[in-house]
């Protein structure tokens, strides 16, 4: 620790991170790892008890606001929450600068894609263009 | 130390296979009968089933360590005993929750 005792505490800890920043990503993580417990719980509850998996009986479903938004916020949040995450891992052990900046606009791609295109199949669903 | 790496694993996972799988079904219930059938093909699959009860199994242990690092954050269960029975609870817990839940979904329940 070279910054020596005149540093305050928080400019020591500032910087020292594998990311180098992101107070306010760890709060995003913990804070969408909560919607997830609801939504993922929801989810995985609404398969269970749907009476089947049939195309029409998941159509139906998706098609009322219960199933529809809830669904939204999952793939929003689901996707924000896996790229946060996947940014840790690779922050963590791709060490070389342009190496882990790439693979970092390479998932930020995918999952800003990933997500709309999810939310593009289930607005056609929830909205009726398809039956 | 193990449930550690395990929530990293279950959690880059459900990051690719699961969002991916989330996105195919959508797509298929978008596209029309023929695609879901396919997707439901594939889904029922023996490993179709093995990649489901897998990833069902990384939701639960994602889940409930991710609970165990919440309360970590909070500066609690640190003492060593506590720390090391929730760990394991987390590995008891999300078995028995995809054995529960595969048992209901495979046994008529749905």
């Amino acid at each position: 620790m070279s910054l020596g005792t005149s540093a305050t505490p928080l400019g020591r800890v500032r910087g020292l991170g594998s990311a180098r920043e992101g107070g306010e990503h760890w709060l995003t993580e913990r804070v969408t790892s909560i919607a997830l417990l609801l939504l993922g719980t929801w989810l995985i509850a609404s398969l269970m008890f749907l009476p089947d998996l049939s195309r029409q009986t998941v159509i139906e479903w998706l098609r009322a606001p219960s199933g529809a938004v809830p669904m939204a916020l999952l793939i929003i949040v689901g996707f924000r929450h896996a790229l946060d995450g996947m940014k840790v891992v690779v922050d963590d052990y791709v060490h070389t600068e342009g190496n882990r900046f790439a693979l970092n606009t390479l998932l930020l791609f995918l999952a800003v894609g990933g997500g709309a295109i999810a939310l593009y199949a289930l607005a056609q669903v929830a909205f009726g263009g398809v039956a | 130390m193990i449930v550690s790496i395990l929530h990293r694993a279950t959690g880059v996972a459900l990051s690719i296979a699961g969002l991916a799988i989330l996105a195919w079904w959508l797509l298929a219930l978008a596209q029309g009968p023929e695609a879901y059938l396919r997707f439901a093909e594939v889904a029922t699959s023996p490993f179709g089933l093995f990649v489901l009860i897998g990833l069902t199994w990384a939701f639960f242990q994602h889940l409930l360590s991710g609970i165990r690092h919440l309360v970590m954050d909070t500066g609690a269960a640190f003492e060593l005993n506590t720390n090391k029975r929730f760990a394991i609870l987390t590995i008891i817990g999300s078995l028995v929750l995809t054995a529960a839940l595969w048992a209901y979904a495979l046994g008529g329940g749905a």
